[in-house]
């Protein structure tokens, strides 16, 4: 394992040395991965953070996350966990079923998938708005707000715990939990683990308390009892909330975030979805494409060369949707949003087997936080473009974005 | 034109349905349901392209 200094020094090639953490990075990856993508080695390699491999375009990375017997979802996170911290109390406790290979991924995405079908998850669309609304009152009066901390963080984490069936008190301990494992516990274990023990050691106490008070309509009570298609294990129960909390939240809120610090930005893009409401699924495509919150994982399952790379049997790959989904050979100028973008086959959410089973919730809460937030403040602009912060590595999104209306 | 779903390659990600709404839905699990049986009516068959077009699984087959 590489020393925390050696992660961390510059980046002279990044065809043989990104790093994904860089700041700079961070702030603005497209440019590197467009050099990346049309350099003669567009799959880039690079030692930092335990070794990874890097493909950037749409073809290479739809084709990895189709291949997956070959490229295995064993490990999801882009780092390493440190060894020291692997092993903790809850080792057996997963996150399926994105964490799930064949045979066992089948049963664990089939329990699950139907209560995230478009269907479904209609049903959240008024409380959403609720929510969204109220957030709004407490700042709205005030000419100017944080866009990403006092309204996009603030929204899937309570839509989750509604769907959980779990106090919304709990929203702020869920956030920060859900930081601890995906953006400071990725460059820090100890905090990862940490935070992990945190989520699994309250979702334990709530599986035993549906098992003592059986709920009507609720999540983890239905999953307890799914069990007469599959074996369900309360490891497996666990795992589903865990997956919950660590995909279901900061994800959506990026989104949310980077496509209001988008639109504070372009008040013609603000126009065009005032004036044409019908716009708004195709919107909603689009700032996911041009936005792609989501970097997953794969771990190569036996040697293999894939488009001349020797891939190696427990080498990382990067699954950079992001970069898939400014690949100007899959898209026409990409780095311009186009609202009413027509041919958009964006990958988002992944692509084969583990296409992300909340894609219709964040689909729904991400159009109506904008449809909201636009009702409400229909002008506002960044307060101070260079205050904005941005996390990086797995799921990229703003984490401070002042605006001012 | 009429439209078919390989259910076989299919993983849910409702593209079509956002693309042509009047001729994709949903099932129980989140997958494509096809909503006209027979042949589109030609206003619709823009919308179907589309939708096939957009799918990242290929999972749209037209027949003409």
């Amino acid at each position: 394992m590489t020393t925390l200094e050696e992660n961390a020094g510059p980046v002279h090639d990044p065809t043989t040395d990104y790093n994904i953490f860089d700041p700079q990075f961070v702030r603005d990856p497209y440019p590197t991965m467009h050099e990346i993508r049309e350099s003669g080695c567009p799959i880039a390699h690079s030692n930092r953070w335990g070794g990874s491999w890097f493909p950037t375009r749409y073809d290479d990375v739809v084709a990895i996350a189709q291949e997956h017997e070959i490229f295995t979802s064993r490990d999801i996170v882009v780092v390493p966990r440190a060894s020291a911290y692997t092993e903790d109390a809850y080792a057996d406790v997963a996150a399926p079923p994105i964490t799930s290979d064949p045979p066992d991924h089948h049963w664990h995405r089939r329990l699950i998938l139907p209560v995230f079908a478009p269907q479904a998850v209609a049903k959240y669309e008024q409380s959403t708005r609720e929510l969204c609304n109220t957030l709004i009152d407490k700042f709205v009066k005030n000419g100017e707000a944080d866009a990403a901390t006092d309204y996009a963080q603030q929204i899937p984490v309570r839509v989750i715990a509604t769907m959980l069936g779990v106090p919304l008190e709990m929203s702020d301990e869920f956030t920060s939990w859900v930081r601890g494992v995906l953006e400071i516990g990725l460059t820090d274990p100890k905090a990862r683990l940490e935070n992990r023990i945190n989520i699994v050691s309250f979702f334990k106490e709530q599986l035993e308390d549906r098992k003592a008070n059986p709920r009507e309509h609720d999540l983890i009570t239905d999953l307890l009892n799914s069990g007469d298609q599959y074996p369900v294990t309360d490891q497996y129960v666990l795992g589903v909330c865990n997956l919950m909390l660590v995909a279901g939240i900061d994800t959506t809120w990026s989104a949310i975030g980077s496509s209001l610090w988008h639109l504070a930005q372009h008040p013609e893009h603000r126009r065009q979805l005032r004036d044409n409401p019908d716009l708004w699924p195709t919107a909603v495509e689009e700032l996911l494409r041009a936005y792609s919150p989501v970097t997953m994982a794969r771990i190569v399952d036996r040697d293999t060369e894939f488009q001349g790379c020797p891939m190696r049997a427990g080498d990382r790959i990067l699954m950079s949707f992001p970069a898939a989904n400014r690949d100007p050979r899959q898209f026409e100028n990409p780095n311009e949003v186009v609202l009413d973008r027509e041919h958009n086959r964006h990958v988002a959410f992944g692509s084969g087997i583990h296409r992300c089973a909340g894609s219709n919730l964040a689909r729904l809460e991400l159009r109506v936080a904008l449809q909201v937030w636009l009702e409400r403040i229909p002008e506002f602009s960044l307060a101070d473009p260079a205050s904005v912060t941005w996390a990086g590595g797995q799921v990229r999104g703003p984490r401070v974005c002042r605006v001012r209306f | 034109m009429r439209v078919r779903v390989d259910q076989a390659s299919c993983q849910g990600q409702q593209m079509c349905s956002i693309a042509a709404p009047e001729v994709f839905g949903s099932d129980e699990l989140g997958h494509a349901t096809v909503l006209i049986a027979g042949d589109l009516p030609a206003e619709l068959h823009g919308k179907a392209r589309r939708a096939q077009a957009n799918c990242p699984e290929d999972a749209i087959i037209i027949e003409a």
